[in-house]
């Protein structure tokens, strides 16, 4: 409770928190306010916004409604950032720890795989996967979980690395517990904490790699996403900039929100410690 | 530089069996996927009988087990050979190493300005931890840090080239120009100035960041205390003792951003319609063409491996410390 | 009467971080003596250092400073690293990692003696050999990391004595380094100022060492100055709880000369 308040006092944290919360009331209301599939068309095609009041925003050029479509957007941006991030957290951490607490030669060969997966850039990645395996909402996800996956596996096994060699480790071993449980009860709860701090910056690049795809046309065609309203809306970018501009302002705020969280939680917990 | 050279021969064995992780990696990966170049082509050309189909995967080696193509992939790798593009009909080293140079111009431009530029701000911002300046730069780029590069591209493509008419909306030059040696090369600058920006601006604001950070880190440091007891100059004591290192995590990151920079410019090329790697990358996705894609991401990742040995060098140029122990010994 | 070169009067220091506020010195009033060996001695956190950082003018932003110091021996502000050199704790941070030894002295005689960098390296040069480090041409060129400790501390005295001060400040310039070198960190600072007449503000917790060649004590705890005088005066009878067992403390065979002062 006082942890909230205090990432609300900082400028950051209040900022953050407030877009984040106006995004997620968006993503819920969508179905409620606009319950109709944002891909359907319900007016003339190309009305500027702020001319028709039935539809604010305006319509795309095949006339569908762009509020209706910006409000369904932050649905999936926010799962896929959210999935892909919590994927790319949990397989980094299994890694890391496993890597960590075996050491020599399984450590070795796995680290290397975490080298390759970082040397190859992860955008190709996501591009050549989504390409193999047909673009589907889970593929995306997998798709950008593969390149986010290896600054957890890294941090996790440091941490690990590190709390092995402490005194309650040792103790536990001492008193005969087993590796695996000595692994899933002493060192893991301990090793995640640092680890946790990485998964706003990756659901912040998640939310824009996704945007990525689907503006390159590799996303799930059936579901309405910021990316592909760029896309189209670039065909029309002479006469009507806005149907790319207002989907671009969603997803930089979006991000911008994800940000400012981050930094007002950073910010909070160190009072929070230093206070301690 | 017998540091440098020491650090510079590790680092390079210690590559190697990396990228035979990658290439493998990428084999079974492509390897995976429904079809192969022999359906594309058919599809583009409606189709053929089964005796085409089986002569045609004969000559490409399809007819073959996985392992057994892998194995005859890597010895031809090792004579830098990268295979045969069917979407293009052509060898797909050629295609690197044509599309290769204006990637190469876009990422090395956008990485010398976000540096640049980045670093004096962050000097700019740093030399007062949280003056008004700085509390200014530090909001204005983490505004910027959360704009889509590609969305960038797009808004200074309508304000620059549809509105103002000051740079090109795409392309890298100037179709059939006739235009040679500087006259050439400032048509293509003039070209790269927003696809430049588009890529550069989101890294600009990362590395203001870091050097602003790096920099309040080092004002800690007791050595910025005396140098300050010393009566130094305020110029001399920012650059000299409190930029210069901060400077070196940027190094580090500008390595860590090689990746991530060679991935943007896809997405930038495809806005740009510039003929760079990246749109043979999305080239390939269209055309379903396995090899050639595999030969760009193994391509990338040697790339992406040279740009970490240069900034290795540099860094060990830039810190005495660095791999002084191996040196010695 | 000799003259002052420094005179601190009610001086005192706050810090400030949030809305708390620590006293870091209360109302102190010292005399700088211009010439003598004045020991400033203390536990941490007795405001030993914040006074070296105060006269220095190098207090924190979050420091809050009333009070006077007055310079009636220079007869104007002084002019930090030109009229008082600064030796730290711990010369393995104080030291910039990433500048040669060299750059690191002859800036401060640039910049204080209005020299060029050739001629300010040639200073540097006569500063090196002068606290006896072995190889000084060779050491110009190195950086902190290929020294020792004792090295680095004798650079970063060097550095301190570069542009000829009227005051040396030393903070606590050999807690972190072994004793024997502490011993030969202690004789050259000695000799340093003996030969150049500076006067010497040596700050430490260790009452043994300061006692062994300052003139004068000065013992300070919980941000207040308990007791001065002589070194003699304070070791043989302490007027204050604090400094007697201080002293007490301290005070077995293996400190001779604290012995030969008190019987004296």
């Amino acid at each position: 409770m006082s942890l909230l308040r205090r990432l609300l006092g900082t400028p950051e944290g209040a900022v953050g928190t407030v877009i984040l919360c106006l995004l997620v009331l968006a993503a819920l209301l969508a179905p409620v306010l606009f319950p109709a599939d944002p891909l359907s068309i319900v007016g003339p095609a190309l009305v500027p916004p702020f001319t028709d009041p039935s539809l604010p925003l305006g319509t795309d050029r095949l006339g569908r409604d762009v509020l209706a479509g910006l409000m369904h957007g932050a649905g999936t941006s926010l799962a896929v950032g959210i999935a892909a991030a919590a994927m790319a957290m949990i397989a980094g951490s299994l890694v890391g720890t496993l890597a960590g607490l075996a050491g020599g030669l399984v450590d070795e060969a796995l680290m290397r795989v975490v080298d390759a997966f970082q040397i190859v850039p992860s955008f190709l990645l996501a591009l050549a996967f989504v390409s193999v395996t047909g673009a589907s909402l889970p593929v995306v996800i997998t798709a950008i979980a593969l390149g986010a996956w290896t600054g957890p596996a890294r941090l996790a096994r440091a941490e690990v690395l590190s709390i092995r060699e402490r005194d309650y480790v040792a103790a536990a071993r001492v008193l005969g517990m087993r590796p695996l449980e000595i692994a899933f009860r002493e060192v893991l709860p301990n090793a995640l904490p640092p680890v946790m701090a990485l998964s706003s910056v990756i659901v912040a690049i998640s939310v824009l790699t996704e945007a990525a795809l689907s503006f390159l046309g590799l996303g799930d065609p059936n579901i309405v996403t910021w990316g592909s309203m760029i896309a189209q809306g670039r065909n029309v970018l002479r006469s009507a900039p806005f149907l790319s501009i207002l989907p671009g302002i969603a997803l930089m705020l979006t991000v911008l929100g994800v940000y400012l969280f981050s930094e007002g939680l950073a910010d909070a917990l160190a009072r929070r410690r230093s206070r301690a | 530089m017998r540091r440098a050279l020491l650090l510079l021969k590790r680092r390079a064995i210690s590559s190697i069996p990396v990228l035979l992780i990658v290439i493998v990696g990428t084999f079974l990966l492509l390897e995976a996927a429904p079809g192969d170049a022999v359906d594309a082509y058919l599809l583009s050309i409606g189709g053929g009988d089964a005796a085409l189909v089986a002569s045609l995967r004969a000559s490409y080696g399809l007819d073959q087990s996985t392992l057994a193509r892998l194995w005859l992939y890597l010895t031809a790798l090792a004579h830098f050979d990268l295979g045969w593009s069917v979407t293009f009909g052509r060898p797909i080293v050629d295609l690197i190493l044509e599309r290769l140079p204006n990637t190469l111009w876009l990422m090395g431009s956008a990485l010398a300005l976000s540096f640049s530029l980045g670093s004096i701000l962050g000097v700019v911002a740093g030399a007062r931890p949280g003056s008004a300046t700085d509390r200014f730069l530090s909001i204005g780029s983490l505004a910027l840090y959360a704009v889509p590069s590609f969305w960038l591209g797009l808004v200074l493509s309508v304000v620059f080239s549809v509105q103002l008419r000051w740079f090109p909306i795409a392309g890298i030059e100037t179709i059939a120009s006739g235009k040679h040696g500087i006259d050439r090369a400032l048509d293509i600058a003039r070209h790269l100035v927003l696809p430049v920006s588009a890529l550069g601006f989101i890294y600009l604001a990362l590395f203001l960041r870091m050097m602003r950070s790096g920099m309040a880190e080092a004002w800690r440091q007791d050595y910025a205390l005396a140098a300050r007891a010393k009566g130094l100059g305020r110029p001399r004591i920012v650059i000299r003792h409190i930029a210069r290192n901060a400077l070196l995590p940027l190094v580090t990151m500008l390595g860590l951003q090689a990746a991530s920079m060679l991935g943007g410019s896809v997405v930038i090329e495809s806005v740009f319609a510039i003929p760079g790697f990246g749109r043979l990358a999305q080239e390939a996705v269209a055309g379903r063409d396995a090899p050639l894609l595999i030969g760009i991401i193994v391509t990338s990742a040697v790339l992406v491996i040279l740009v970490n040995l240069l900034v290795d060098i540099t860094y060990a140029l830039l810190d005495p410390r660095v791999g002084a122990a191996e040196a010695a010994a | 009467m000799s003259m002052q070169l420094a005179t601190l009067r009610d001086l005192s220091v706050l810090y400030r971080s949030g809305s708390t506020t620590r006293p870091a010195l209360a109302s102190v009033n010292l005399d700088i003596v211009a010439g003598e060996r004045l020991a400033i001695i203390g536990e941490s956190g007795s405001g030993k250092s914040t006074l070296a950082l105060a006269l220095a003018g190098l207090l924190p932003d979050n420091a809050e400073r009333t009070g006077q110091i007055a310079w009636p021996g220079l007869g104007r502000p002084p002019v930090p690293g030109g009229d008082i050199g600064f030796v730290f704790q711990d010369p393995g941070s104080s030291l910039n990692p990433v500048l040669r030894i060299g750059e690191q002295i002859a800036e401060v005689a640039r910049r204080h003696l209005g020299l060029g960098w050739r001629a300010a390296h040639g200073r540097a040069l006569e500063l090196l050999a002068r606290v006896r480090i072995p190889q000084p041409k060779a050491a110009l060129a190195a950086y902190a990391h290929e020294l020792s400790g004792g090295q680095r501390q004798r650079v970063a005295i060097a550095s301190a004595i570069a542009a000829g001060p009227r005051l040396l400040i030393a903070d606590e310039p050999t807690s972190a380094l072994d004793m024997v070198v502490q011993a030969e960190i202690v004789a050259l600072l000695d000799e340093l100022v003996r030969a150049d007449g500076m006067t010497l503000l040596f700050i430490t917790h260790d009452i043994a060492l300061a006692s062994g060649f300052a003139d004068r004590l000065a013992v300070f705890s919980d941000a207040r100055l308990v007791e001065a005088g002589t070194s003699a005066e304070v070791l043989a009878r302490p007027q204050n709880a604090y400094t007697r067992h201080l002293i007490g403390s301290h005070i077995d065979l293996a400190t001779p000369p604290l012995i030969a002062g008190a019987t004296q």
